[in-house]
């Protein structure tokens, strides 16, 4: 007893001596930056001012969660981690089998539980800011998700083929009044075509060097993008892009439009409700297809490059031909995608399609385990609808000041989550490898014990 | 012929920056095997650093020699920048080591996207400009009233460059630290059965880097004048290219490409085309990797770091 009371008291010592080493540090890296700041005065000179009761708040706030989590968070994590795991009970089987049929349900019945919950006029945002926004992006994840998780290529330009779709589209709507659904197609072919030709040079190099080469090709079609002014109009980017129909009828205000069709009253609800259930269909078709292809020798085939290219090519796999269809189709899903951004925005710029933008799919991608589709969308939605969250939360600005404007910080908290999240769960948030061919028995394996990524 | 002199200067001064970078990106990979993406933006932080720095000696602490403040602003923007790198790979790529190839790699995307967006919420997203810390220019060469000159800004990044160089050179090659990066560079699981501490060297060779960073970062500020949150993506970009256009893991080759790339830059923006002129620098990044992976000093038998 009166040894774990002295132990207790050591590591209290221990936990005020981190506390202060960590608020020193953050003094010292929070001193110029946050101590001072750089502003413009009237005269049109820089000057600086100090914020020293932000700087010492920011670094007891440093020093102060540093020893919260030593004293109290530590301690649980070690036990935690002592615990053996539990069994999965039968509740969790259930859930687990429902999971999928269930979270479909939901995303289908989503715009009608929120005008139901918000009425005609309140749902627009919900159903566009949040609903078609994360769709976007599972289905980019799940198109990257072809290229990264099956086939283990690290691709940090795929912006590239999501810009070709959309100014695809864009340009061919405007050029020769096609529709929509005449494009939709298109854009996914060019896009693919993009991918075969630029993958067709980067597919024997490995690795990071493929990741660097990929994000160069995707800079380059955007300085292309900004520098043609006559095809694209620069950055000043294509605006007017042409709405889809249903069948012809436009979701405007006109006599023959949509509402004045089917004799309700005019609402910009039923062009939102239906471009979130076009895209909502487009994400189904792309998951659909990816795991249908796991089954086929192409698919396992992208799946053994991810393991071992070595042991792949030894098999006589064509590994040229396996990481080109691959890079194909995932440019292909992102070529719709891509059209789909565009004809939703009605604008286009190259400001949509920078690295950082590669970058949030590469996480969305990396955060949900690469490979798993629930994993990929989970990410998607904690990510997206978490920045999106962030411009509602108006208690901020209560606390804060009027000011404040929380969507300044998304990014930053964005690259803070991608890093913690990686030190947390390196092999993201599903990690379980569920083979799609078995013997006898489908065993699901931890992602721990394979290699990937070395094709 | 003068448009050209003129323009090897130029290069040459880019090139010295690109060159200091890259140096981070090569060391940092010879030895752990990670594109340290983060490198850029904590380049582009240095530049602010060093802003500050000569903004407090300037108007604050009332400083008149540029000389001295100059110096002063160096050591600072080292000082700071090696501190902030040293707790990055403490944070974010230290935990993961060991861990699957792409870990630190995202890890890395994850910083780099912090840092700028740090940057960015702390001193505003608008371009910083300073009025010039040194003026004054030799005229080398006047023919076709086209005069070929030297500013004391591009006499003071060679020189600075150059001397760094030099002292970098004696701390790899001579220095028992240096001797330790170059064995865990080799084998780390031998250099650390031999009683190298590898943990330190590491943190070591990210402090280098940084500081090697941060002088470029505060002749990047002194060049140009300006210097934005946005500033770290491309220049990194380049500078990573001339570690991989030089052999990527070879020191000379680091610096010896980060020069060509200064070179082929200025040159493409003077004989072709401004706007393309990240292009160049892109292209030459993706036909090295695809055509000579192994750049252009990178053996892989030869010793490097």
């Amino acid at each position: 007893m009166a040894d774990g009371a002295s132990a207790q008291r050591v590591d209290m010592a221990r936990a005020l001596r981190d506390a202060g080493f960590t608020a020193v540090l953050a003094l010292g890296l929070l001193l110029p930056l946050i101590g001072f700041q750089t502003i413009t005065d009237t005269r049109n000179n820089l000057v600086l001012v100090t914020r020293w009761p932000l700087l010492f708040g920011l670094v007891a706030f440093v020093g102060i969660a540093r020893f919260v989590f030593s004293i109290a968070i530590a301690p649980y994590l070690t036990q935690r981690r002592e615990r053996p795991v539990a069994a999965s009970s039968a509740a969790r089987n259930w859930m687990r089998k429902w999971f999928v049929s269930f979270s479909i349900a939901f995303v289908v019945a989503y715009p009608g539980i929120v005008v139901l919950l918000e009425g005609f006029a309140g749902a627009v945002k919900w159903i566009d800011n949040f609903g078609i926004q994360i769709l976007i992006y599972v289905m980019l994840g799940w198109g990257l998700n072809i290229v990264v998780g099956l086939a283990g290529l690290l691709d940090l330009g795929y912006v590239a083929f999501y810009a070709v779709g959309a100014y695809s589209y864009a340009l061919l709507a405007k050029t020769f009044g096609l529709s929509f659904w005449l494009l939709l197609p298109l854009a996914g072919i060019l896009a693919s075509f993009w991918g075969i030709l630029l993958g067709f040079p980067v597919l024997r190099l490995r690795g990071d060097y493929l990741a660097i080469v990929t994000l160069a090709f995707g800079e380059i079609i955007r300085i292309v993008i900004i520098n043609w002014v006559d095809l694209t109009n620069g950055y000043a980017g294509i605006t007017g892009i042409p709405r889809p129909t249903l069948f012809g009828i436009p979701f405007n205000a006109d006599d023959n439009g949509f509402a004045a069709v089917f004799g309700l009253e005019f609402s910009p609800l039923y062009r939102v409700v239906f471009l979130y259930y076009i895209i909502l269909v487009l994400a189904l078709l792309t998951a659909f297809v990816t795991l249908r292809l796991r089954r086929l020798p192409v698919g396992r085939a992208w799946e053994a490059l991810r393991e071992d290219e070595i042991a792949c090519r030894s098999l006589g796999i064509n590994t040229t031909n396996t990481k080109l269809t691959a890079f194909a189709m995932g440019a292909m899903f992102a070529g719709f995608a891509g059209s789909f951004f565009a004809t939703r925005q009605g604008f286009i710029s190259p400001e949509s399609f920078t690295f950082l933008e590669s970058a949030t799919i590469l996480s969305i991608v990396v955060l949900g385990g690469m490979g798993s589709q629930i994993g990929v969308a989970i990410a998607a939605i904690a990510m997206i609808g978490g920045t999106e969250i962030m411009r509602e939360l108006d208690f901020l600005r209560r606390i804060f000041g009027p000011t404040f404007d929380p969507t300044q910080y998304r990014m930053l908290l964005f690259g803070f989550a991608m890093v913690l999240i990686m030190i947390w769960r390196p092999r993201g948030l599903i990690t379980t490898r569920a083979p799609s061919v078995f013997l006898k028995e489908r065993k699901s394996i931890s992602g721990e014990l394979t290699r990937e990524g070395h094709g | 012929m003068e448009v050209f002199l003129q323009q090897l200067i130029n290069g040459i001064t880019l090139g010295s920056i690109y060159g200091l970078i890259a140096i981070g990106y090569t060391m940092v990979f010879g030895i752990i095997g990670m594109v340290n993406f983060a490198h850029g933006d904590v380049f582009m932080m240095s530049a602010f650093i060093a802003l500050i720095a000569f903004l407090l000696l300037t108007a604050w602490l009332g400083v008149s020699s540029i000389t001295l403040a100059l110096f002063i602003v160096l050591i600072v923007a080292m000082l700071f920048t090696s501190l902030v790198n040293w707790v990055i790979e403490r944070v974010a790529y230290r935990p993961l080591r060991g861990s699957f190839r792409l870990a630190p790699l995202i890890s890395a995307i994850g910083m780099s996207i912090f840092l700028s967006n740090f940057v960015q919420v702390s001193q505003g997203p608008r371009n910083k400009p300073i009025p010039p810390m040194v003026q004054g220019e030799f005229v080398l060469l006047n023919r076709n009233d086209y005069a070929v000159t030297m500013s004391v800004r591009q006499l003071i990044i060679w020189g600075v460059t150059a001397v760094l160089l030099v002292a970098f050179w004696y701390l790899v090659a001579k220095t028992p630290l240096g001797r330790a990066q170059r064995a865990c560079e080799q084998d780390q699981k031998m250099a650390a059965l031999v009683g190298v501490d590898v943990d330190r060297t590491i943190s070591m060779t990210f402090v280098i880097a940084a500081a090697l960073a941060a002088v470029a970062g505060t002749m990047y500020l002194m060049y140009y004048g300006v210097v934005t949150f946005s500033d770290g993506f491309v220049p990194g970009v380049k500078a990573f290219t001339a570690a991989v256009l030089g052999g990527i893991g070879s020191l000379p080759g680091a610096v010896i490409g980060g020069l060509l790339i200064g070179l082929i830059e200025t040159m493409w923006s003077a004989y072709f085309s401004i706007d393309y002129k990240d292009v160049a620098a892109f292209s030459i990044l993706a036909i090295t990797l695809i055509f000579l992976p192994q750049g252009l000093f990178g053996r892989p038998d030869v010793e490097k770091v």
